[in-house]
């Protein structure tokens, strides 16, 4: 099994996300991650969608979402060739003897504090999966009353776009 | 040029200008507003059936026996989830019907109203696409690409479910439409590469095989794939969604694949160097055991769904496209390329198969009737020019192999589904898109006491189709599969046909058809003739056959099909091979 990265370019429609998340689940396919957006057009949502699988499954799933009629272009983002991000936000126990540790390690992982109390204060960190496992792995000794991740966003590195040739095929129809 | 109207009106409307001129269904609170317009519509006949999974495979009938789109009607709820076994069956065998439903309100869904269910949501793993509609400005329109998509590409059912407030409410209505589908693009120009190389294939491969399936008659391809086989002087076999593309009769044909598949078709997969594979999906009815099938064969694979190819076997050479157009560039290439493939070997083997293993049946010693030998008769009487419409189970098998399959899309039957119930309501639908020819319902006893309520539509609205009930007492199939393999423990099988309950004879009187009996070879004939006479009323002949007549040849589910049983206990030797 290996990670794969897709960007989805779908129909910004209501229903749309349950189309693509029930052919993940029926075709029996888990998604590690999704992440739906809007994008810099209003017509098209962007999903990038994390999956575990092999080479050929991976080909099916593709296939079968082009053949969701609202799913307007697919692309695998290869993860050299793209900047690939999540954010988590943490809360982390702190009083008055632990925080300037904790604040160490903000510092450290270049993330943020963005709450502060007085037993406790809150992080935010964007990065790779991987950065990501790091930062919680240092903080839990500290003890970590609460966790939430986005799901994976991810672009292609360079100039080119995988939106342009959509837009102009919703402009033909419009 | 615009028009005010309400949203059912722009319904009516708009099913008027993409061309429907038959409507099954049934209304219901919801879908109420669109019966009253439909009510005055000069150009759709609506068909009152008395059950909406009988409006669905009527729809679907009618689609294959015209090649237009197939329409059902229904009301939101119930009458709504009544039409998903339809549904799920029009996409398992990739036929062209959109379903309309009536829906709540669109301020009380979600809210568990009276008669609501999320008809999208419970539709759309069995849908190629669906809509809900809450707004009557959008009615024209989605109409208009609810057709588009479900005639376009691979053929499919699309379902429209409509607000009742959307339907109430005043719109503008213009004709045509805009189509606002930027993500639908079905490919049917194949890739010339592609072709060119498959070409190659075949005049390289000694021992080939063009495996034909059901995408070949959607595309309307049967001509093609008389000249691409008399070309090349491959082999044929035809799947049971593709009977009657390529006849039965043309020497280069070797019968159907699959679980009941003839030996020399089945044989022939499995020693194939080259399978062209033209409109199938690689069904497990079809390739059996998935890892063992047509093991020595390269595979040159063409669909008009891209993800067909490779799903179940790898394809050498992937062939996107629409079949005419697939098949008329392989007759091109074939031709250009001057290469003649040498297939003298291959026929030699072939040819044996099929002079040692004929298809064939058992008389029962007592006098009673061998359904295969119905088959025989009432294919010989009614002909060619006749539809057959089966529904599932052992009659459909023995409809497959032993009726004379000539004319392209003439058997009409549940293939992917296996829908139980299919035969009565999919021949209606079928007559009444080709009202002048003779359609034949074949059906089982216990299929046909699941929707023969439509007798009852058939008779009042004037639609004569001719069933011939294949009565062995029992699940049939179900039945086989006991016998053979859970040791004769007839759990749930029996029908208790002996009881006569009920007596199909006095059922068909008393929906207002004639109904004929015949237990006895020897009335087979007169009894199909005096059905052929009757062309004013519906007509149900009750077959009674002997209950342990088995469809062979027969490869065992999950098993190779290298282990196909010619008749119980028999199976026939492949020539040695490589």
């Amino acid at each position: 099994m290996s990670r794969h990265t897709l960007s989805v370019l779908v129909e910004n429609k209501p229903g749309v996300l349950a189309r693509v998340s029930a052919l993940f689940s029926r075709r029996g396919f888990n998604i590690d991650s999704l992440a739906v957006g809007p994008t810099e057009h209003e017509d098209i949502s962007r999903m990038t969608i994390v999956v575990n699988v092999e080479e050929l499954p991976l080909e099916q799933v593709t296939k079968q979402l082009n053949k969701l009629v609202n799913v307007l272009k697919i692309v695998e983002l290869d993860p050299s060739q793209s900047v690939q991000r999540e954010l988590t936000l943490i809360k982390v126990k702190a009083d008055a003897d632990s925080r300037s540790h904790v604040l160490e390690l903000v510092q450290l992982f270049r993330a943020r504090c963005i709450d502060v109390a007085s037993d406790a204060v809150t992080i935010e960190v964007t990065g790779t999966p991987d950065k990501l496992d790091a930062f919680v792995k240092v903080l839990e000794p500290f003890g970590i009353k609460e966790l939430v991740q986005s799901g994976m966003v991810a672009i292609g590195r360079g100039a080119r776009s995988i939106t342009d040739r959509s837009l102009r095929a919703l402009d033909r129809t419009a | 040029m615009t028009e005010r109207m309400t949203g059912a009106q722009a319904l009516v409307r708009a099913l008027e200008h993409v061309g429907v001129d038959t409507v099954f269904g049934i209304p219901g609170g919801a879908i109420l507003p669109a019966y009253d317009p439909l009510y005055d519509s000069a150009k759709v006949r609506h068909v009152l059936v008395r059950h909406e999974q009988g409006a669905g495979h009527a729809a679907e009938g009618y689609a294959q026996a015209t090649g237009k789109v197939g329409v059902c009607m229904a009301t939101s709820g119930p009458g709504a989830t009544n039409l998903v076994t339809p549904i799920a069956d029009a996409y398992m065998d990739s036929v062209p019907i959109v379903a309309i439903t009536g829906q709540v309100a669109s301020g009380a869904i979600g809210t568990d109203a009276f008669q609501e269910a999320d008809i999208s949501g419970i539709t759309m793993p069995i849908t190629k696409h669906n809509f809900l509609i809450t707004d009557a400005d959008d009615i024209a329109r989605t109409i208009a690409e609810a057709f588009h998509i479900a005639a376009t590409g691979r053929p499919g059912p699309v379902l429209v479910d409509i607000s009742k407030d959307a339907l109430q409410a005043e719109t503008q209505f213009s004709w045509p439409p805009v189509m606002q589908l930027p993500g639908y693009r079905p490919v049917t120009r194949p890739h010339s590469k592609q072709i060119r190389e498959a070409a190659k294939l075949i005049a390289e491969s000694r021992r080939p095989v063009l495996y034909v399936g059901g995408g070949v008659h959607k595309a309307r391809a049967s001509e093609e794939l008389l000249r691409l086989a008399e070309l090349t002087g491959i082999p044929v076999v035809t799947t049971l969604m593709a009977r009657g593309t390529f006849p039965d009769s043309h020497p280069q044909h070797l019968g159907m694949p699959g679980m009941h598949g003839s030996v020399s078709a089945v044989g022939a997969l499995q020693q194939a160097d080259l399978l062209v594979g033209l409109g199938v999906r690689f069904d497990d009815r079809v390739t059996g055991q998935l890892s063992t099938f047509a093991p020595y064969a390269k595979i040159v694979h063409a669909d008009i769904d891209p993800a067909e190819i490779s799903k179940n076997r790898h394809a050498d050479v992937p062939i996107v496209g629409d079949c005419k157009e697939v098949i008329g560039d392989l007759i091109a290439a074939v031709e250009a390329s001057g290469q003649q493939g040498d297939y003298a070997d291959w026929w030699t083997t072939l040819n044996g198969y099929k002079e040692t293993y004929p298809l064939g049946y058992d008389e029962f010693d007592d006098g009673s009737l061998a359904p295969q030998y119905v088959m025989q008769r009432l294919s010989a009487i009614a002909g060619p020019d006749a539809y057959y419409v089966a529904g599932v189970g052992q009659h459909q098998m023995w409809a497959a192999q032993f009726i004379a399959h000539e004319r392209p899309g003439a058997f009409i039957n549940s293939g992917g589904a296996g829908t139980m119930g299919f035969a009565v309501p999919a021949a209606m639908g079928a007559k009444m898109g080709d009202p002048d020819a003779v359609v034949w319902a074949i059906d089982g006893d216990g299929c046909f006491q699941m929707t023969n309520q439509e007798l009852a539509t058939c008779t009042l609205e004037g639609v004569p189709i001719k069933i011939a009930v294949i009565n062995n007492g029992n699940l049939g199939m179900v039945r086989q599969w006991q016998t053979l393999f859970y040791d004769e423990r007839y759990s749930n099988t029996d029908l208790q046909a002996t009881r006569r309950i009920p007596d199909f004879v006095k059922l068909a009187e008393a929906y207002g058809c004639v109904g004929l009996r015949c237990e006895r070879p020897e009335d087979v004939d007169a009894t199909i003739k005096k059905a052929m006479e009757i062309n004013d009323v519906p007509v149900v002949v009750d077959f009674v056959v002997h209950q342990d007549a088995m469809v062979w040849p027969m490869v065992a589910a999950g098993t190779s099909n290298d282990e196909i049983k010619y008749a119980r206990d028999m199976a026939p030797t492949w020539e040695n091979e490589e």
